[in-house]
Formats: structure tokens, C-alpha cells, sequence
């Protein structure tokens, strides 16, 4: 047990902040995983892999001198390709299975990606440099560097589009009817077909944002996307499935519960911590649940 | 009932194959001598497997394109055979039996990583094969009293003591403060271990001691308790990744210390990558171009380094250096055994005193280097351009420590 | 038909007993295998009978791997000394000491887990779906980071676990392990079918088909599952105990609570074979073994990548795996009868 963050409570802003950013950007990736969860009943086991993947496209578009900065708006475009085309190779195949298959296909399909973008980039650990500079509060004592405040306005922008988007436009509400009631919708003439390619492909596109935001704010490497797969459905689960502002709200009340347990409980429980909360969360529920006689669905 | 019979015939089928694919390498074939070794060519270490790989590569073509090895009268030249053992010591384990028991493979090279080296020393010793290791520093190696375990590079509790001495001899002899980071795996474990005795040692104090778990991506945390404490040296390593973050994290969130000292700056291209930011950072090093070790295969530092660019198109990190070592270290070994026995060669090697490009290499009785020191270089930036230079110790510096490193505000 | 059973459980434990002796240069091979078995078979009790798709049954596998370390140099060594500053000091066990603390720590590694699984079991059997996938995963990779932190059991550094005494002969340490994994293989084998054989299984088919029916019916549902979770612990616990021993050095998330390769691997092997029989993971365990060994012999640098294809091939068309696939195409194989007429009428509604 470390006491220095009561020892400086200014730590607690600084930790607060650093959990409130880290978990916006988890959350813009959990938020593509709710989405393909809720509408095709899949689980992405290679999202964090396409979310390296954006990465790879910002870090490319630094190499050749243009700013990755601009990979959030060059790389949703491209992983809506590789998302649509990943759909109409393999996935349409696993849309109306258990979704333990879509499970398994889709881990298939995550060690295939590492093996290919590990031959394809090499194995160098890299990143891209936005030079966004720092910001500093409340007299220096805490520092945001700026690209971690550039992810989180981006994720915020992306997920309010999105929602517009869903809300408003023709494809987002065919979407919506598909995942309210598939066959109901096919019957009233949605192609489903299309509207499953687009909202893995939509999936796709908020992984690329994700992950050019990331080669900007961390690093990035062929193996390193399990954990933004991992952490997105934990937030899924933790907001419950169909619960989409929930999400945003997991995945920072979860950054900041990382933070702190790092300070508190020292860096080497961070990543355990909150997974045991996560055992401990559905633990929880599912009493609480159980008294009425029901169970999580 | 057929199904039996199916499963039968999976039974037998399963003999067959397994009993069919027995590889036929041998420890000699021919006119090549095979080394075996499992390097981590996926996985979180990939990036050092294959520097460690090409550091092997190179050795071997210079070697055989040299007149190879002399052993009894006859020219030899040497191969490898290569598995990936995907940063995972189980797999390493695995992959040294394999190498060993089907390949036939009586002489290995090791993996990239004090962990993965731990999993195959024991099999290497069981079987009486001998190892020369280029990237495993764990100094618990060293401890076991292993007699095929040869390792050329400097024990890993070497790395960044220097640096903590550095400090205290900067701060007028008193103690320094020391925040440290260090990232959860065997290797990078012991640097700290190297840490905190020279801390004990000097009588300094211990502020933060951080262990950050393998895949954090993040080390904000860490980095605003040091903003907080304010101490003397931060110490971070954490292979190639901890080197970036930190770097790249210590820029942003404008983390003023006097002293930086860190590991794999090389290997994770340091200057390339961060630029002026990657400034006044010290690291540790097993080797560096500009030494003045000689030897007639790769000449000398400058040379290596000419030739590692011009087949790979980047520069060597040391990591690469130590590997090629061990291949001279090897070739030595069998032209004095003169034998291809391995208990021979092991003898051999346990009498090695020789010089390379990469350093002096004389083998202590656990089989650890003791004849070369780690070497502490500073990043020094000309305007964007930076370079390497060797500040420490003082026989080999190139130029003088820069201490106190500028705080953000006046860079 | 008993007769032919008998001959094959015969030839394949003459087989199991004579392997190191005809393949000597496989025995690690062969041992590996009998481990991954067990965890497929064990496995299929949550993820085939029951429906349960549990990622956590790592955990077990984990916790036996550290226990019958732990116990193994405890009984005789203090432990924090063995594992300080990375494993310097070094101990020696004689051989008395090495076999009996291998006993010891197996029986732990056995014993401790079931009861984990016992007391935690309430807990978690009571999700469902997807929600107990993801917690038991939560769980595995909480094991795995946490017990990265614990200094006794060597934290970052790892615990090498004793060194297999001197006899005089090279091969002494693959036969003993490889005897071991057998042995522990054959007991699996043996208890999962004894349990398949009684009423256990139908209840744990009945969970799976519709808990909730099951539960109105009548049965104490969690109960069941406790138990079934408990078998899987045991041999979970065993296996691991085993590789610790057989690998020489425990890491806490490569090797130890490993969910990223054994924890999904132990599913894909059940799934490969076709979960809900018996025979269905002993098949995909060893045809996945052999695959992924010959792909990595084969296709270094690809290894990964044609691991992926056929994992993603078997998936679509082979769902219910290969005993499944078999099922389906001679049905009469395997003692079901089907009506002719009946399979003409059937529709398929796509």
C-alpha cells in the first residue's frame, strides 16, 4: 500500500485525468465491439489487432512526412475496406452461429493478423509523434500531454457522429432495426447482408481511429493489440450489452480505477485489479440478480 | 464398432507420422557444423529475436565466407537452424528438447531474453550440449553452476549500476534519491536488482520502485509520482517498449530529473524515433561503435557497424553485436578442441580468452563474461541530429557526462 | 462390442506404455500431449455437456503449477530464499526429496484447486452465457497478473522449479514425466468417462439444453455444476503441476496462467475433436498437437498463419468439429438410428 497520492492530493486530479482520457479512447473501442455485438451477435477477438492496424496507417502516413494526426480521418476509411472485406470472407460465414463460433473464428483471425503485420511492418516497436506539446494545470503540478487530450476529443466526436449517425441517417436506422429483430427487418426489405458488412466495417473504422490515436499517445507493435480487445469487451460487460452510454461511462470509471489502484496499490496490481473488479462486478450482479430469480442475460 | 476402428486408425496414423517425421540433422552434416537455436521471431520480443537473429546471420556468413572453421585437418562451415519460440519459455523448453532429441542438434545458440534463457539452460545442461548465449543476463544463470552455460555478454545486475555511482560521485560522494521503473519480467528484474545494491551500497534511497506489468503501454502514473518526489536518478528499463514510452512520456509530461538512465535505447531506436527528446538520456550498453575492440573477422566497432547497415539496413544494436560474438566465440571453441566432441568443446569454450569486435570474452566457472564491462552512453543532440557517445567509464568515454540533464522549461 | 472396446483401451495403453521406449526422441512431445488432453477433456465438461464456455479453467491449471512448485521446495527449502533476486541461491534436491515433494505438490496441486473451485463456484456458475465466459476469463488473466506481483513465487523473475536429480541416464527425466502425464491422462480419461456413464451427465446435457427447464424440473442445477467444476479443477490442477515440472521455470503469464495459448487452445482442441463426446477432445487435442507442431516445423515465419486458416476453416464448417461431422454423415456409427423417411421430409428453412 503506497500513501503518496494522499501524501500529494494533487495526484488525485493528475490520476483522475489520466484515467478519464485512457478510458475514452477504451471506450471508443468498446463501443465498436457493443456494436457488432448488439447487431450481429459477434465477439471480436481480433479487435484490438485492427486497432494496431490503424495504428500502422498513422505511423506510415508520419514516415512519409504527413502529420498522423490526420490518420483519424485517413484511417477509419481505409479499416472500412479491410472491415467489409474481412466480413464478406469469413464473417458472414459465423453471423447466425453460437456466438462462441464467432469467438473462435474471429481468434483465428487475430493470430493470422499478428503473424501477417509482424512479416508485413517488422517487428520493431514504433510510434508516430504528433508534437502536440503539454498542457499544464493547476501550476504545473499536473501535466496532460496534448495528444492524450487530442484522443479523447476525437473518441468523443467519433462516438457523438456515430450516435447521430445511428439515430438519423438511412443506414444507421436499417442497423438498428437489424439488431432489434433480424428477420422482422429482412421481411420489411432491409438487406441484411449490407447492413451486417457495414457495421463491421463501421467497427473497423472506429478501431482505425482508435489505433492511429493510439500509435500517437503509445506505442505500437504486431503483438500488442490483445489488450485493447480484452479491455473493450470488459467494458462492454461492465456496462451491460445494449447499454451504449454505459459504455463511456465504464470505460473511464475503469481508467480511473486503474490509475489509482497503480498509485495505491502499486503498478505491478494495476492490470489485475481491474480485472478482478470486473470478476467482482458480474459477481455482484449476478446476486443481486439472483434474489429476484434472475440471471444476467 | 467402426468408430473404434476410426479412432485406431488415428492412433496408428499418429505413430506413423510422429515416427516418420524424425528429422535427420545430425551435429555434423557433411561439411556443416549445425548449431541449433529457438529465437523469438513473434511475440512481445520479437523486435530483439530479430536482431539477435540477424546478429547470428551475419556472424555465420562472414565466418564460412572467411575460410569457416578448422576442425581436424578439414574446412567447416556453420548453420543454424532456427524455431521460433514466440517469447514464451514454455516454447523455448519445447524447442530446445526438439532441437536436441529430434534434431540431433549438439551445439545451441541461445534465445533472446534472460527468461527464455532460463528455460533452456536446464535442458542444455541435461543433456551435455553447450550453449553459447549472447542475450540472456540474468546473473541466477550464473549461480547453478552450470557447466555447458556460456554467456558473452555482461550479467545483467552490471547495467545500470555505473549509473547510480555516476550520480553519487556528481552529487560530491553524498547519496542520491532513486525513483525507479522496471518492467515485470526476468531480465529487466535483475537490472533492478543491479540497482538497488548500488544503492545499499552507496547509501542512497530508494523513493519509487515501480513494476510495471508486461503490457502496459502507459507509465503515466509512475511518471507523476517522479514529478512529485523530485528525486536525483530515474532508472527505468523495460526492453524496447519501456524505453519508448518512457522517453516518449517523460517529453510530454515534462519530467525534470538531473540523471535518466535507461536500457535498449539502442535497440529501440532512440534517436531515430524521439529525436531531440531522447537527448541527455543515459543507457546502458554492452557495446558501442566507437570501442576499440579488434578482431580479424569483423575488424573493429565502426566496421561492424558499416557492414550490419549495408545488409540490413539499420544500425546494430548491441543486441545484435553480442549474438555475432558468440559465433566467434564458437568457431574458436571447435578450432582449439580440435574435436567435435561435445565435452571437448565445452572444455574449449571454458578456456576461451580471446578478443573481439564486440569486447574481450573470458568465461568465469558459472559462464558468465568477466573480462568486459558494460558501457554507459549519453544521447547527444547537435540540433536535430543526435548521437550516441560513450561517457562512461572514463577509459572508453568520447565525451563528458552531461549532468544536471536541463530541465523542459530551458530545452 | 465390449470385446472390441477392450482391445482398443488395450492398445492404446500398450501404446501409451511403450511410446518412450519406440519414440524416445518425442517424449516431451508425447507428454505435452497427454497434458493437452487432459485439459480438453476436462474442459468439455463445462464447454460440452454443460454448455459453459469457460476461459477460466487456466486458472486452475495455473494454481496447480505453483502449488506443486511451492510445495515441492517448501517441504524442504524456505521457499523466499529459493525464489530471491531471481533464483541465485542455489538448493539441491537429493532424490528422495525431489520425488517425494513432486508427490506432495501434486497431491496439492490436485486438492487445492478443487476446493478454489468449490468456494468460488457459487459465485461464478451462477452466470450465464457470455457473462461466465467473460468472468472466467477475467479471472485467468487476474491470476496471471497478480501472481506476476507475488515476490514468494518469484514475481517478475520467474520460479524455476527443481532440477530432476542425477541417475546416471539421460533419459530418465522425459520417461518419469512422460510415465506421469500418462498416468494422469489415463485417470482423466477414466473419471470423465465413469462420470459420463452416470446420471451426472444427463443432468449436466439437461443444463445445457435448458437450465431453466432443468432447475423447474427439479434438479439442484448449481449444485451439479459446482461438482462438475470441482473434476475439471483436479485435473486442471494435476496438469499443471506436471508442465511446471516438465518446462523448468514458471512464468506467471507465458507459462503459468498462459490464457492467451493454453487457456484458448484447450477450448479450440475441444471444439476441433467435437465437444460433447468423449472421444471427441482426446481427438482434436492430438490432431491439433500435430498440426500446430508440423506447422511450425514447416511453415516458420507462417506458422501462425496457417494456424489461423485452419482454425477459422474448422470453425465454419466443422462447428461441431470432427467426431460431430462424423456423427452427422453415419449416424448409425454411432448407435443412432435414423428413420429414412424422416430425413427426406426434413425441410431445411434457411
Amino acid at each position: 500500500m503506497d500513501l503518496l497520492i494522499f501524501q500529494v492530493p494533487i495526484l488525485m486530479v493528475q490520476a483522475s485525468l489520466d484515467g478519464i482520457l485512457l478510458g475514452i479512447l477504451f471506450a471508443l473501442i468498446a463501443y465498436g465491439m457493443a456494436l457488432q455485438w448488439g447487431v450481429m451477435n459477434i465477439i471480436n477477438i481480433a479487435q484490438g489487432d485492427l486497432v494496431i492496424l490503424g495504428g500502422y496507417i498513422a505511423y506510415f502516413m508520419y514516415l512519409s512526412g504527413i502529420h498522423p494526426a490526420l490518420g483519424v480521418i485517413v484511417a477509419p476509411v481505409i479499416m472500412y475496406f479491410v472491415g467489409v472485406g474481412l466480413y464478406k470472407l469469413v464473417i458472414n460465414k459465423v453471423v447466425d452461429r453460437d456466438l462462441f463460433i464467432s469467438i473462435l473464428a474471429t481468434f483465428g483471425i487475430s493470430i493470422l493478423f499478428m503473424q501477417l503485420m509482424n512479416f508485413a511492418f517488422g517487428a520493431d516497436v514504433v510510434l508516430a509523434n504528433s508534437e502536440f506539446g503539454t498542457t499544464m494545470l493547476f501550476n504545473n503540478s499536473v501535466t496532460l500531454p496534448n495528444s492524450k487530450l487530442f484522443s479523447a476529443i476525437i473518441s468523443i466526436i467519433f462516438a457523438i457522429g456515430l450516435v447521430i449517425y445511428m439515430k438519423k441517417s438511412k443506414l444507421g436506422r436499417a442497423i438498428r432495426a437489424t439488431a432489434q429483430n433480424a428477420r422482422a427487418a429482412k421481411i420489411l426489405g432491409v438487406d441484411t447482408e449490407k447492413v451486417y458488412a457495414a457495421t463491421f466495417g463501421i467497427n473497423a473504422a472506429l478501431c482505425g481511429v482508435a489505433g492511429a490515436l493510439v500509435a500517437i499517445t503509445f506505442t505500437i507493435h504486431p503483438y500488442m493489440g490483445l489488450p485493447y480487445t480484452i479491455r473493450s469487451f470488459m467494458i462492454v460487460i461492465i456496462a451491460g450489452l445494449g447499454n451504449l452510454p454505459g459504455v463511456a461511462v465504464s470505460g473511464m470509471g475503469l481508467g480511473v480505477f486503474e490509475e489509482f489502484a497503480d498509485y495505491i496499490l502499486g503498478t505491478e496490481f494495476r492490470i489485475g485489479s481491474v480485472f478482478l473488479l470486473l470478476v467482482l462486478i458480474l459477481v455482484y450482479r449476478r446476486f443481486k440478480l439472483s434474489r429476484k430469480r434472475e440471471y444476467l442475460k | 464398432m467402426k468408430l473404434n476402428k476410426i479412432i485406431l486408425s488415428f492412433v496408428s496414423a499418429l505413430a506413423i507420422i510422429l515416427s516418420s517425421s524424425v528429422t535427420s540433422f545430425a551435429k555434423v552434416v557433411g561439411d556443416k557444423i549445425v548449431l541449433g537455436s529457438a529465437i523469438s521471431l513473434t511475440g512481445k520480443y520479437s523486435s530483439n529475436g530479430v536482431h539477435t537473429q540477424n546478429g547470428y546471420n551475419m556472424a555465420v556468413d562472414r565466418i564460412n565466407s572467411m575460410g569457416g572453421i578448422k576442425v581436424g585437418g578439414k574446412t567447416y562451415k556453420f548453420e543454424i537452424i532456427y524455431y521460433d519460440d514466440e517469447s514464451n519459455p514454455k516454447r523455448a523448453a519445447q524447442l530446445a528438447e526438439r532441437l536436441i532429441k529430434q534434431d540431433g542438434v549438439e551445439y545451441m545458440l541461445g534465445p533472446y531474453s534472460s527468461g527464455l534463457t532460463k528455460a533452456i539452460a536446464p535442458v542444455t545442461e541435461k543433456y551435455g550440449v553447450p550453449m553459447v548465449e549472447a542475450n540472456g543476463a540474468s546473473r541466477s544463470l550464473f549461480t547453478k553452476g552450470y557447466k555447458y552455460l556460456f554467456a558473452v555478454l555482461a550479467p545483467a545486475n552490471l547495467y545500470l549500476d555505473v549509473a547510480i555511482d555516476l550520480a553519487v560521485e556528481k552529487n560530491g560522494g553524498k547519496p542520491v534519491s532513486v525513483a525507479m521503473a522496471f518492467e515485470q519480467d526476468a531480465f529487466s528484474q535483475d537490472v533492478r536488482l543491479g540497482v538497488l545494491e548500488a544503492i545499499e551500497r552507496t547509501g542512497s534511497k530508494k523513493v519509487i520502485d515501480d513494476k510495471l506489468p508486461k503490457e502496459l503501454n502507459d507509465m503515466a502514473a509512475t511518471l507523476a509520482k517522479v514529478k512529485a518526489v523530485k528525486p536525483d536518478v530515474l532508472v527505468v528499463s523495460g526492453h524496447t517498449k519501456g524505453a519508448l514510452t518512457a522517453v516518449r512520456q517523460i517529453a510530454e509530461m515534462k519530467v525534470d530529473v538531473p540523471m535518466l538512465a535507461m536500457t535498449h535505447c539502442d535497440a529501440a531506436k532512440l534517436s531515430k524515433q524521439h529525436g531531440k527528446n531522447s537527448q541527455y538520456a543515459l543507457c546502458a550498453s554492452q557495446w558501442h561503435k566507437t570501442l576499440t575492440y579488434k578482431d580479424d573477422f569483423f575488424k573493429d566497432g565502426m566496421t561492424y557497424d558499416a557492414d550490419f547497415k549495408k545488409l540490413f539496413d539499420y544500425a546494430p544494436p548491441y543486441q545484435a553485436a553480442e549474438s555475432s560474438a558468440a559465433l566467434l566465440v564458437f568457431k574458436d571453441a571447435f578450432e582449439r578442441a580440435n574435436s567435435f566432441d561435445k565435452v571437448k568443446v565445452r572444455d574449449a569454450l571454458a578456456a576461451t580468452d580471446m578478443q573481439t569486435f564486440y569486447g574481450n570474452i573470458k568465461f568465469a566457472a558459472g559462464g558468465q563474461n568477466v573480462d568486459k564491462p558494460m558501457v554507459l552512453f549519453q544521447v547527444m543532440c547537435d540540433g536535430d541530429k543526435c548521437e550516441n557517445k560513450v561517457v562512461a567509464p572514463t577509459k572508453w568515454a568520447s565525451a563528458e557526462l552531461i549532468h544536471p540533464i536541463p530541465s523542459w522549461s530551458q530545452r | 462390442m465390449k470385446n472390441n472396446n477392450i482391445i482398443l483401451y488395450a492398445a492404446i495403453l500398450i501404446f501409451g506404455v511403450l511410446a518412450p521406449f519406440m519414440l524416445p526422441a518425442f517424449k516431451v512431445q508425447l507428454s505435452i500431449l497427454c497434458i493437452l488432453i487432459v485439459l480438453a477433456l476436462t474442459w468439455n465438461i463445462q464447454g460440452g455437456e454443460m454448455g459453459y464456455n469457460s476461459f477460466g479453467n487456466i486458472l486452475f491449471y495455473g494454481l496447480g503449477m505453483y502449488i506443486c512448485a511451492s510445495v515441492q521446495v517448501g517441504m524442504f527449502f524456505p521457499l523466499a530464499e529459493w525464489t530471491e533476486s531471481g533464483g541465485e541461491k542455489t538448493f539441491i534436491h537429493s532424490p528422495t526429496q525431489f520425488f517425494q515433494g513432486m508427490a506432495f505438490g501434486l497431491l496439492a496441486a490436485a486438492i487445492i484447486p478443487t476446493i478454489v473451485a468449490g468456494l468460488i463456484g457459487y459465485a461464478i456458475l451462477g452466470l450465464r452465457g457470455h457473462y461466465f465466459a467473460i468472468c472466467t476469463l477475467g479471472l485467468g488473466v487476474a491470476a496471471g497478473e497478480i501472481s506476476g506481483g507475488i515476490e514468494i513465487i518469484g514475481a517478475g523473475q520467474g520460479f524455476t522449479t527443481p532440477p530432476f536429480p542425477e541417475t546416471g541416464n539421460l533419459e530418465s527425466r522425459g520417461q518419469f514425466f512422460y510415465f506421469l502425464s500418462f498416468l494422469v491422462l489415463v485417470l482423466t480419461f477414466v473419471a470423465v468417462k465413469s462420470v459420463y456413464s452416470t446420471r451426472f451427465k444427463l443432468v449436466l446435457n439437461a443444463i445445457r439444453d435448458n437450465e431453466d427447464k432443468a432447475e423447474a424440473m427439479g434438479i439442484q442445477t448449481m449444485k451439479y455444476k459446482i461438482i462438475g467444476w470441482m473434476i475439471s479443477a483436479f485435473f486442471c490442477g494435476l496438469a499443471g503441476g506436471i508442465m511446471g515440472g516438465l518446462v523448468g521455470y514458471i512464468d506467471s503469464t507465458d507459462v503459468a496462467f498462459d490464457g492467451r495459448e493454453m487457456g484458448v487452445f484447450m477450448v479450440l482442441m475441444a471444439i476441433l475433436g467435437g465437444k460433447g463426446t468423449l472421444w471427441g477432445p482426446v481427438i482434436g487435442a492430438t490432431l491439433f498437437h500435430l498440426f500446430k507442431e508440423g506447422f511450425w516445423t514447416y511453415f516458420l515465419g507462417w506458422q501462425y498463419v496457417a494456424l489461423g486458416v485452419l482454425i477459422v476453416v474448422i470453425v465454419i464448417y466443422f462447428p461441431e468439429g470432427l467426431m460431430g461431422w462424423l456423427r452427422e454423415k453415419y449416424p448409425e456409427r454411432f448407435g443412432e438410428v435414423v428413420d429414412e423417411a424422416d430425413r427426406k421430409a426434413q425441410v431445411e428453412l434457411k
